[in-house]
C-alpha cells in the first residue's frame, strides 16, 4: 500500500513539474494542479496510512492514540487544499487577464524568439 | 517624577505638533506659524523648568521599558549639555518659524513644511535627549530622513531632489555606520545605557575593538557634520527653502555630528588615534571650508562652505579633547548657530527682495535696505571673528587651544599655523560678504526693486543679532552659567579654570587673531577682482570635487553595475526562472538525503490490495495523461485531471481522513468549474505548433522530461522511506486526547481547525478573501482578445432561440436540486465539529447550489430571482470570526480562546454550540462569498462581451456585486 501510494505521489508530482515547466499558461495551471494533488498526498502520509481508523473520538472517557489516524496532517492538508484552490483561481484569472492583455497564451506574455 | 514626566512631554511634544500640522488646511499660513511657535514656546517652558536639576551637574532620566529582554528601553535624559543644546534647537526653531511665515509663498503647501519641520525638530530632540545609544541612532536617522524630505520640499525643481538625494544617501550611510559603531561601544561597555556607556570609558579605550568602534562612530559623525570628505552634500542641500537651511546648517543637523562627537570625547577620546583622526579630519574641514568659501559667488554657497569650514573648527577642538577645548567647543557650537542663522536669514531676505543670491551681480544694498544691511554686516562679522562680537571670544579660545601643547607630532605643530591660515580666509570671505553686497555701487539690473523686507520678517535676524552682541560685549554675564552648566554635564564636576572676558592681556590668542584680522583683509583687498572673475569655486581646483567622486560610484553602484548584473543573471521568462527553482529544490534534496540508502526499508514486506492498486494505475495515467494533453487537448486535460483529483480524493477516504476527501471533492468541483469557464478565453489551438518538432525544441523537453522524472522518483523514495519507517510520539496525539476534553468536538481535524489552530484557519480564510478580491478586481478592467469577442462558433450555428431550450431537462433538474444542496450544506455545517464536515465544506457546497442555478439558466434570468451579494457575504464572514476571536477578550482569554457546550435545538437535536461553531460560520460565509465572488467574475465576462458586442463604442463596465 506505501510502495503503490508513493510511487502515485512520485507520478502526480513528475507531471505536475513536467507541465510547470511547459510555455503554455493552461499547462502551468494544469501543472499546479497535479503539483498540488501530489503534494497534498504526502504530506498527508507523513501522518502514516491507516484504514477504517477516521479521528472521530467517543464523547469522553480515556482515548488511545494509537487506534486512531494522525488528526495534525489532516489538519495540515484541508489548509493546503483550500490555499491551493485558491491558487488556482487566482492564476487562472491572470491567465485570462494575460490572454487578453498580450494576445498569446505564452507564460512570458511573448512568443519564443529563437536566434 | 513631575521633571521625568516634563522630558517625556518635552522629547514627544513636536512629533505630536507635526500631526496636528499635517492635517491643517493648506492655506492655514498662521495658524501652521502659531502652532509651531506653540510648541517650540512650550519646549522652551518646559526646559526652563527643569533648568534647576540640571544646573549642578544634575540630569533627569526617565525610562519606559520596551523590550527589557534586549536591553532596549525607551530612555530619555537630559543634563546640562543636552539642555543647552535643547534651548538652541528650540529658540532657533521659534526664530526660524516666524521668518518662515513671511519667507514662504502662499503657493506653497505649508502644512508639509510645517509637518515636516516639527517632525525634524523632535527628532533632533530626540538625538539630544537619547539616554540609549541605539535610540540615539534611531532618532539620528530620523533627522536624516525629514532632513531629506525637508531639503527636497521644493520637489518641481530637480536640484531640491538631487540634493535631498544626496543628502540623505551620505547622512544615511554614516548613521548606518554609526548604528554598527554604536553597537561594538554597547558591547565594550556591557549596557545601551548612555549612563553606563558614559562611565565605561575606560574598558572601552582599552578594549581590542576600540579602533573599529572608533572608525565606525567617526563614520557616522563626520557625515552628518559634512567633514571633509564628506562634505559636499552640504553645499548641495542649500537648494532647500532658506528657513530649512536656517536651521539645518546652524543648530540641528549638522551640529548633531559635533554633539556627539562632544559627548563621547570623554569616552572615546584622548587616544592618539582619536585626536589624529578628528583634529586632522577638522583643521582640513576648517582650512578647506574657508578657502572654498571665499571663491563661491552664490551667498548661500559662500555659507554653505563657512559652515562646513566652523564645524571643522568644533571637530577639531572636539579632538584635542582637553577640559579648555571641550569649553570652546560647545561655546562655539552655540555662537557659530547664532550667527549662522542670522547670516542665512539675511541671504534669504536678500535673495526675495532682489531675486538673486549671485554676488556678483549683488551691489550697494546698504542703500536700499540699511536696517537689514547693518544685521548682517554685525552678524558677518562675528562670523568673521571682529572683537565684542561673539565669534571672537570663541574663536580666540580655539587659537588659544590650537597654540597649547598637546601630543609633539607634526599635526600638532602645524596647528597655530593652519588656524590663522584659516582665520585669514574667514575674514576674507566675511569682508567679501559684506562688501559685495551692501557696498560699492547699486546693483543695476536685479530681477526685482530691492528694499527692506516686512518688519516681522527682519524680527528673528534682530533677535540673533542682538544675541551676537550681548554674548560678545557681556559673555560672563550672558552665556556664562550655562556654558558653565553645560560644561558640567560632559566633563562631570572637574571644570578647567577658564574666563569668559573680552580682554585677557596680550597673549598668542591675540596676535594670532591680529594677523588673521590684518592678513584676511589684506587677501581680500588683493584677490577681490581676480575672484570676481574667476569660476564657481576654487580656481584650478573647482574641477575636482568630492562631489564627482560620489556621483562617479552612484552612478555605477546605482545604475551600470546593477545592469550589467542583470543582464548577466537576470532573465524575464518565466520558464528559466522555475527551472533554475525547481532544480535547486531537486539538488538540495539529493544532497541532504546522498548516503541515506540504509533509511530505505525492505521492499518484500508490501501488503498489496489490488483494488488499491487499479485505483492508483488509474490515477498514475490520468496524471501523465494530463500532462501529455494539456497543450492541444485541454478539455481532455481538464477531465483528465479530475480524474487524478478523484482518486486521491479516493484515498483520503480509504486512509481514514474523511473530512479531506469531502472536502477535496467539493474543492475538485469548483475548481473545474473555474477551468472550464477559462477555457473559453484562451487561443484556439489545432493544428500543431512548427517549432515544436525542430530540435531545439525536442532537447528542452527532454532536459525537462529527466528534471521532472528526478523530481518524481526523489519524491516517491521519500515518501515511501518516511511512510514505512515506525512513527514515534508525535504531536498529533495531544489533538487525540485533547480534542473533546479542551475543544468539546470529537471530529479532532475540525477542533484543530476551528479551535487549536484557529488562528492559521484565520489567516487562510483571509487569504481566501483577498483572493477573492483580487479575481474580481483583475477581471474588472480585463479585455478580451479580439477573436474572443465575437460569438462562440458552436452558438453561432445552433442559431439564437437555441439558448431558450438549452440543455432543458438538465436544467430542470438544476433548479430543483438548489434545495436539496442547501439542506446538504446546513447539514455538513452542523456535524462538522463531531463529524466530517464543518464550514468550509457547507459553504463550497452552498457555492456549487448556487453555481448550479447559473448553470442551469443564463445569468440574468438568476439574478432577477436570486440576488447574491458575495462581497457583503465574505465581509460578514470575516467579521463574524474576528468577532467570536475578539469575544474571547471580554472573559479575559487570548483571542480566539473557544467555550463549548451542547444545545437543544428543536427538531434538530443535539447540537454542539461551541464558539467555535460561530467561528466556523464565519468561515462558511466567507468561502462562500469568495468561491461565488471567482465564478461570477469569470462567469460574467461572457455577457460583458456579449453587450461590447452590442455597442460600438465600448465603455467600461461594472462588474458584478
Amino acid at each position: 500500500m506505501e510502495l503503490v501510494l508513493s510511487l502515485g505521489i512520485g507520478v502526480f508530482v513528475g507531471s505536475g513539474i513536467w507541465l510547470v515547466l511547459r510555455p503554455r499558461t493552461f499547462q502551468v495551471i494544469v501543472g499546479l494542479c497535479l503539483l498540488a494533488y501530489g503534494i497534498n498526498l504526502f504530506i498527508f502520509s507523513m501522518g502514516r496510512l491507516r484504514t477504517g481508523a477516521a479521528p472521530i473520538m467517543p464523547k469522553g472517557g480515556f482515548v488511545n492514540p494509537d487506534v486512531y489516524a494522525d488528526p495534525l496532517s489532516q489538519a495540515l492538508v484541508l489548509t493546503a487544499i483550500v490555499i491551493s484552490f485558491a491558487t488556482t483561481a487566482l492564476f487562472l484569472v491572470v491567465m485570462i487577464a494575460s490572454r487578453g492583455l498580450t494576445g498569446t497564451d505564452h507564460v512570458d506574455g511573448k512568443e519564443r524568439e529563437d536566434p | 517624577m513631575f521633571e521625568e514626566n516634563l522630558l517625556l512631554i518635552l522629547a514627544l511634544l513636536p512629533f505630536g505638533g507635526a500631526i496636528v500640522a499635517a492635517t491643517l488646511p493648506a492655506n492655514a499660513r498662521n495658524a501652521e506659524a502659531w502652532l509651531s511657535g506653540a510648541v517650540m514656546v512650550t519646549g522652551l517652558v518646559m526646559l526652563a523648568a527643569l533648568y534647576p536639576q540640571v544646573e549642578d551637574g544634575g540630569r533627569v532620566l526617565s525610562r519606559i521599558d520596551w523590550v527589557p529582554s534586549l536591553g532596549l528601553n525607551l530612555t530619555f535624559r537630559i543634563d546640562g549639555f543636552a539642555w543647552l543644546f535643547m534651548v538652541l534647537v528650540q529658540g532657533i526653531g521659534l526664530m526660524v518659524v516666524l521668518y518662515a511665515r513671511y519667507y514662504m509663498s502662499p503657493n506653497d503647501p505649508v502644512p508639509r513644511f510645517y509637518a515636516f519641520l516639527l517632525a525634524f525638530n523632535g527628532a533632533m530632540s530626540g538625538i539630544l535627549l537619547s539616554g540609549n545609544i541605539i535610540m540615539l541612532v534611531v532618532f539620528w536617522e530620523l533627522t536624516s530622513i525629514f532632513s531629506f524630505l525637508l531639503i527636497g520640499y521644493w520637489h518641481h525643481t530637480a536640484a531640491a531632489r538631487e540634493g535631498a538625494r544626496m543628502a540623505l544617501t551620505v547622512t544615511g550611510l554614516g548613521g548606518l555606520c554609526l548604528l554598527g559603531g554604536m553597537l561594538i561601544i554597547g558591547h565594550m561597555a556591557g549596557s545601551y545605557e548612555l549612563e553606563r556607556v558614559l562611565a565605561a570609558g575606560d574598558v572601552i579605550r582599552a578594549h581590542p575593538l576600540y579602533l573599529p568602534a572608533l572608525a565606525l562612530f567617526l563614520l557616522g559623525a563626520f557625515t552628518k557634520s559634512a567633514q571633509f570628505p564628506f562634505h559636499f552634500w552640504l553645499p548641495n542641500a542649500m537648494a532647500a527653502p532658506t528657513p530649512v537651511s536656517a536651521y539645518l546648517h546652524s543648530a540641528t543637523m549638522v551640529k548633531a555630528g559635533v554633539f556627539l562627537l562632544v559627548r563621547f570625547s570623554p569616552v572615546m577620546g584622548g587616544t592618539d588615534a582619536w585626536f589624529l583622526a578628528v583634529v586632522g579630519t577638522g583643521m582640513a574641514t576648517l582650512v578647506l571650508g574657508a578657502v572654498v568659501a571665499l571663491f563661491r559667488h552664490d551667498l548661500k554657497g559662500l555659507l554653505a562652505y563657512s559652515t562646513i569650514s566652523h564645524l571643522g573648527l568644533i571637530t577639531a577642538l572636539a579632538g584635542m579633547g582637553s577640559p579648555l577645548a571641550i569649553v570652546a567647543a560647545i561655546f562655539h557650537i552655540v555662537n557659530h548657530a547664532v550667527f549662522k542663522a542670522s547670516l542665512f536669514m539675511a541671504a534669504g531676505i536678500i535673495d526675495h527682495e532682489t531675486g538673486t543670491r549671485d554676488m556678483r551681480r549683488l551691489g550697494g544694498l546698504m542703500r536700499a535696505m540699511p536696517l537689514t544691511g547693518t544685521l548682517a554686516i554685525i552678524a558677518a562679522a562675528a562670523m568673521a571673528g571682529v572683537p565684542l562680537l561673539n565669534g571672537f571670544l570663541s574663536k580666540e579660545m580655539f587659537f588659544a587651544e590650537a597654540a597649547e601643547w598637546h601630543n609633539g607630532t607634526v599635526l600638532d605643530d602645524a596647528l597655530p599655523w593652519l588656524a590663522t591660515l584659516a582665520g585669514a580666509f574667514s575674514v576674507a570671505y566675511s569682508l567679501r560678504f559684506i562688501v559685495s553686497v551692501f557696498f560699492g555701487p547699486m546693483a543695476a539690473d536685479l530681477p526685482k526693486e530691492p528694499h527692506e523686507p516686512p518688519a516681522w520678517m527682519r524680527r528673528p535676524v534682530e533677535v540673533l543679532v542682538l544675541a551676537c552682541l550681548s554674548v560678545g560685549i557681556l559673555p560672563a554675564l550672558t552665556l556664562g552659567p550655562w556654558l558653565e552648566t553645560a560644561v558640567r554635564g560632559v566633563l562631570g564636576s572637574d571644570l578647567p579654570y577658564y574666563s569668559l572676558a573680552i580682554w585677557h592681556g596680550v597673549n598668542t590668542a591675540l596676535i594670532m587673531s591680529i594677523v588673521a584680522l590684518v592678513a584676511g583683509s589684506l587677501l581680500f583687498v588683493a584677490l577681490a577682482a581676480f575672484i570676481r572673475s574667476g569660476p564657481e569655486g576654487l580656481p584650478l581646483l573647482h574641477r575636482l570635487r568630492a562631489q564627482k567622486v560620489y556621483d562617479w560610484l552612484m552612478l555605477r553602484l546605482a545604475w551600470k553595475w546593477p545592469s550589467i548584473a542583470h543582464s548577466l543573471i537576470g532573465t524575464e521568462k518565466l520558464q528559466p526562472q522555475l527551472r533554475i527553482l525547481i532544480f535547486l529544490a531537486l539538488a538540495g534534496g539529493a544532497l541532504t538525503l546522498w548516503g541515506g540508502s540504509h533509511l530505505l526499508p525492505d521492499l518484500s514486506q508490501q501488503s498489496i490490495d489490488p483494488v488499491f492498486v487499479l485505483l492508483w494505475l488509474v490515477g498514475g495515467v490520468a496524471a501523465i495523461g494530463a500532462a501529455q494533453q494539456a497543450k492541444y487537448h485541454r478539455l481532455a486535460a481538464i477531465i483528465l485531471m479530475s480524474v487524478a483529483g478523484l482518486v486521491s480524493c479516493v484515498t483520503f477516504a480509504w486512509l481514514s481522513a474523511p473530512d479531506l476527501a469531502v472536502t477535496q471533492l467539493l474543492v475538485e468541483i469548483v475548481t473545474t468549474v473555474l477551468l472550464l469557464l477559462g477555457l473559453r478565453w484562451l487561443p484556439r489551438r489545432r493544428e500543431e505548433i512548427a517549432e515544436d518538432k525542430l530540435l531545439p525544441a525536442r532537447l528542452r523537453r527532454v532536459r525537462d522530461f529527466i528534471i521532472a522524472l528526478g523530481c518524481g522518483l526523489g519524491i516517491a523514495v521519500i515518501a515511501f522511506a518516511i511512510m514505512t519507517a515506525p512513527q514515534g510520539v508525535n504531536v498529533g496525539d495531544w489533538f487525540l486526547r485533547n480534542a473533546y476534553a479542551e475543544g468539546g468536538g470529537t471530529n479532532v481535524v475540525n477542533v484543530i481547525l476551528v479551535d487549536f489552530r484557529a488562528f492559521d484557519t484565520f489567516g487562510e480564510i483571509t487569504v481566501l478573501a483577498i483572493v477573492g478580491l483580487t479575481v474580481f478586481a483583475l477581471l474588472r478592467r480585463f479585455r478580451p482578445a479580439a477573436e474572443m469577442a465575437e460569438i462562440p462558433e458552436q452558438r453561432a450555428r445552433q442559431g439564437d432561440n437555441s439558448l431558450e431550450n438549452y440543455l432543458f431537462v438538465p436544467s430542470i433538474i438544476m433548479q430543483w436540486m438548489f434545495a436539496p444542496i442547501v439542506a446538504l450544506s446546513a447539514y455538513l455545517f452542523f456535524r462538522g465539529h463531531d463529524l466530517p464536515g464543518g464550514g468550509f465544506a457547507a459553504g463550497i457546497t452552498l457555492a456549487i447550489g448556487l453555481l448550479l442555478q447559473y448553470l442551469a439558466a443564463n445569468v440574468r434570468w438568476v439574478e432577477m430571482r436570486l440576488t447574491i451579494l458575495p462581497i457583503r457575504w465574505m465581509g460578514i464572514g470575516l467579521l463574524v470570526c474576528v468577532g467570536t476571536g475578539a469575544g474571547s477578550w471580554l472573559f479575559g482569554y487570548p483571542f480566539l480562546t473557544a467555550h463549548a457546550r451542547y444545545v437543544e435545538v428543536p427538531f434538530i437535536g443535539e447540537v454542539p454550540a461551541a464558539t467555535a461553531l460561530l467561528f466556523d460560520a464565519g468561515v462558511f460565509g466567507l468561502v462562500v462569498g469568495a468561491t461565488v465572488l471567482m465564478l461570477i467574475a469569470i462567469a460574467h465576462q461572457s455577457l460583458r462581451s456579449e453587450r461590447l458586442r452590442t455597442q460600438d463604442e465600448p465603455e467600461p463596465e461594472k462588474g458584478v456585486a
